[in-house]
């Protein structure tokens, strides 16, 4: 136990001040406020990968590291789409997760939000270049995107500015 | 490795090739199965009027691929003398339409929804299949019942579908359905040019996009007969080992808190963190993508990046030993981890299990041992292994690996060469592979390249062994065990699932 408290006190605090919003990020009209004000003081987000390389998703798991203030903004991942509020989605949507890709926004309670993360979710990125026979080629060819994030794949800080783009103006 | 006709490739690793005609094609693997070797991958292409199919396997000596002609697009299955032959045939069918000859007909990487056989030159039409039409194997039996997984999982992880079988809490069978994540890589390749491919063969798998390149690169390389210069060689050595230490210190973070450790998360995930920004300051990139190109690197250090490293490498070797004596000693964690999901050294064999978890069974193979090129022919790396078979053996292994990859790493900045990062390559033709030793094991890209544009490639990603062997590790596991087990083995969805 005293080496476990000596390590997290030499660790010291790692948090950093979270990114201001981006409206331009922004591809749909944005809900009411009032509405998305409650759900940026608690949000559940359900992530779904829809065919990244796994980058986004190494990335995801980074931005629960101590260097990103995630909980102490509200915002956490839940296991299911029944609880969530927003919707993080990776990868071009290839065409054997768009069912899975689907059912799970329908699962989702109203209002609802989504975010497409990286190259690939907003247009397929390196996958699409040319047509392909296996991927939709980005999120909004299934289902209704409000925020894009770019990158390939997108740094923490600028996944956890989209999700806060996401709710606040 | 004396068959007649074999001939040996301009790679910087040891690899030779041949046509098997005739009975030669089952000759080799069951010559290659008595001495000893493996089989790492099999895959097929159309050339001319015909189908082949082609299957690369491990000698003592080194690769060796041979090339066989499916003639009435048959051939025989190779999966009586290596099990992991089966999905990779499956999926040679879906690909392709060459049968294999072998019991199990059910599609793999085709889910029926786009054509029939993408990878032919001219694909038949698109086939819709329903989900009910993959036949899973169900136990029978007073008490027995089903659960199904996935695709899409509790958490932040790819998708793939689990059907366990239970009695109570424990697993008496497990089945994987994957292929969720086919994006059509192996089409999409076809036309671009050597240098676009490079992106592309960077995201077959995010977490070994250093790996896949490095591969990538030196199956171009093979094809022009060129060698990168000596600072490229050593530059790639370093990204691929720091890709390495962020991969097993995010595991042993994730391992923790799989078993209710979340110390362990914070305190890795830290450390991790830590090397992507070095990273993302001093290559551009935090996870290294496009660093390595056709020819070389694409970047270089300076005197004073070189410095932060060895800073870096020192802080960290002395907080993961630390972390590891931590891990060691609590008791709540060991018995999460000892026994748990255990592949026995004499099944790891048989079933071909690779890299690190192999090295977990006592499956002594590292490429960057036995058959070490440049930069690992100077840096006489040491192996990681256990005969444990356990999780817990799995988290031993990454521990020894990240300090021996903290230690290479030292060694190539004390001895990196000076001289140019990169070469030109010459426009060719022809067939070329690489072979790298990524962090979950052995990586191959077979490539074919016609006047500087790629004809055809195939990428093979240790997963290929590993996720039939997981069925085995859990059973008799309880279900709560599985993403602990799971996380033990870390294997890729995106690239298996090509």
């Amino acid at each position: 136990m005293y080496r476990i408290l000596r390590e997290i006190l030499k660790n010291g605090i790692k948090t950093e001040p979270e990114p201001s919003p981006d409206s331009s990020l922004r591809v749909s009209e944005p809900m009411d406020a009032e509405m998305l004000d409650v759900l940026g003081k608690s949000l559940a987000i359900r992530h779904v990968d829809a065919g990244s390389c796994n980058g986004c998703e190494l990335e995801l798991h980074a931005l629960n590291n101590p260097y990103y203030r995630l909980e102490g903004l509200g915002i956490h991942f839940v296991a299911s789409p029944r609880h969530a509020d927003l919707l993080l989605v990776t990868g071009p949507v290839t065409k054997h997760m768009e069912a899975a890709l689907k059912r799970t926004y329908e699962a989702m309670p109203e209002p609802r939000l989504v975010v497409a993360l990286g190259d690939c979710g907003r247009n397929g990125g390196i996958f699409c270049k040319k047509q392909n026979y296996a991927c939709r080629g980005g999120v909004s060819g299934a289902i209704p995107v409000d925020v894009e994030v770019p990158g390939c794949p997108p740094d923490p800080e600028a996944i956890l500015q989209g999700i806060i783009s996401a709710f606040r103006a | 490795m004396d068959f007649q006709g074999s001939v040996k490739t301009d790679c910087i690793a040891p690899i030779w090739t041949v046509e098997a005609e005739g009975e030669d094609w089952i000759n080799i693997a069951g010559s290659c199965r008595e001495q000893g070797g493996r089989l790492v991958s099999i895959w097929g292409s159309e050339a001319g009027e015909g189908f082949f199919v082609q299957a690369a396997y491990v000698f003592p000596e080194g690769m060796l691929i041979a090339r066989h002609p499916a003639v009435e697009g048959q051939y025989a299955s190779l999966s009586d003398l290596f099990p992991c032959a089966g999905r990779m045939q499956r999926a040679v069918y879906d690909m392709l339409g060459i049968d294999h000859g072998g019991a199990d007909k059910r599609p793999w990487l085709s889910h029926g929804m786009g054509p029939s056989f993408p990878l032919r030159k001219n694909p038949l039409p698109d086939q819709v299949l329903s989900e009910k039409d993959y036949p899973f194997v169900a136990v029978e039996g007073e008490g027995v019942h089903e659960v199904a997984v996935g695709p899409v999982h509790a958490g932040i992880i790819e998708p793939g579908h689990f059907r366990f079988q239970v009695v109570g809490e424990k697993v008496l069978r497990l089945e994987e359905r994957l292929g969720y994540k086919h994006k059509g890589i192996e089409k999409q390749f076809e036309g671009m040019t050597v240098q676009e491919g490079a992106g592309l063969a960077g995201r077959i798998s995010g977490d070994s996009t250093v790996a896949y390149s490095w591969t990538y690169a030196m199956a171009v390389e093979s094809v022009c007969g060129v060698k990168p210069p000596e600072r490229a060689s050593f530059l790639r050595g370093l990204f691929l080992e720091r890709e390495r230490i962020a991969n097993h210190l995010a595991d042993l973070g994730a391992l923790g808190n799989d078993a209710g450790f979340a110390f362990g998360l914070s305190q890795f995930s830290s450390l991790r963190e830590d090397i992507l920004r070095l990273n993302k300051q001093i290559f551009g990139h935090r996870l290294l993508m496009d660093l390595v190109v056709p020819g070389g690197v694409s970047r270089d250090l300076d005197m004073d990046a070189k410095r932060r490293i060895f800073e870096e490498c020192e802080i960290m070797e002395r907080r993961v030993r630390d972390l590891r004596e931590i891990y060691m000693d609590h008791t709540g964690l060991q018995d999460r981890f000892l026994t748990t999901g255990r592949i026995a050294p004499e099944l790891a064999a048989k079933l071909g299990l690779a890299g690190l978890a192999g090295r977990a069974s006592r499956n002594a193979v590292d490429l960057r041992v036995d058959h070490p090129y440049s930069p690992y022919d100077r840096l006489e790396v040491v192996m990681a292994t256990h005969h444990g078979g356990d999780v817990a053996a799995r988290v031993s292994v990454r521990f020894d690996e990240i300090a021996e990859s903290l230690r290479l790493t030292g060694l190539m900045l004390e001895n990196l060469p000076e001289g140019q990062i990169s070469c030109e390559l010459p426009r060719m033709s022809g067939c070329g592979a690489g072979w790298v030793e990524g962090f979950r094991g052995e990586i191959v890209v077979f490539l074919e390249i016609e006047k500087g544009r790629v004809r055809r490639a195939h990428a093979h990603d240790p997963s290929w062994q590993n996720w039939p062997a997981l069925e085995f590790a859990v059973i008799g596991n309880i279900v709560p065990d599985f993403p602990l087990i799971n996380k033990s083995f870390n294997l890729s969805y995106s690239g298996h699932d090509l």
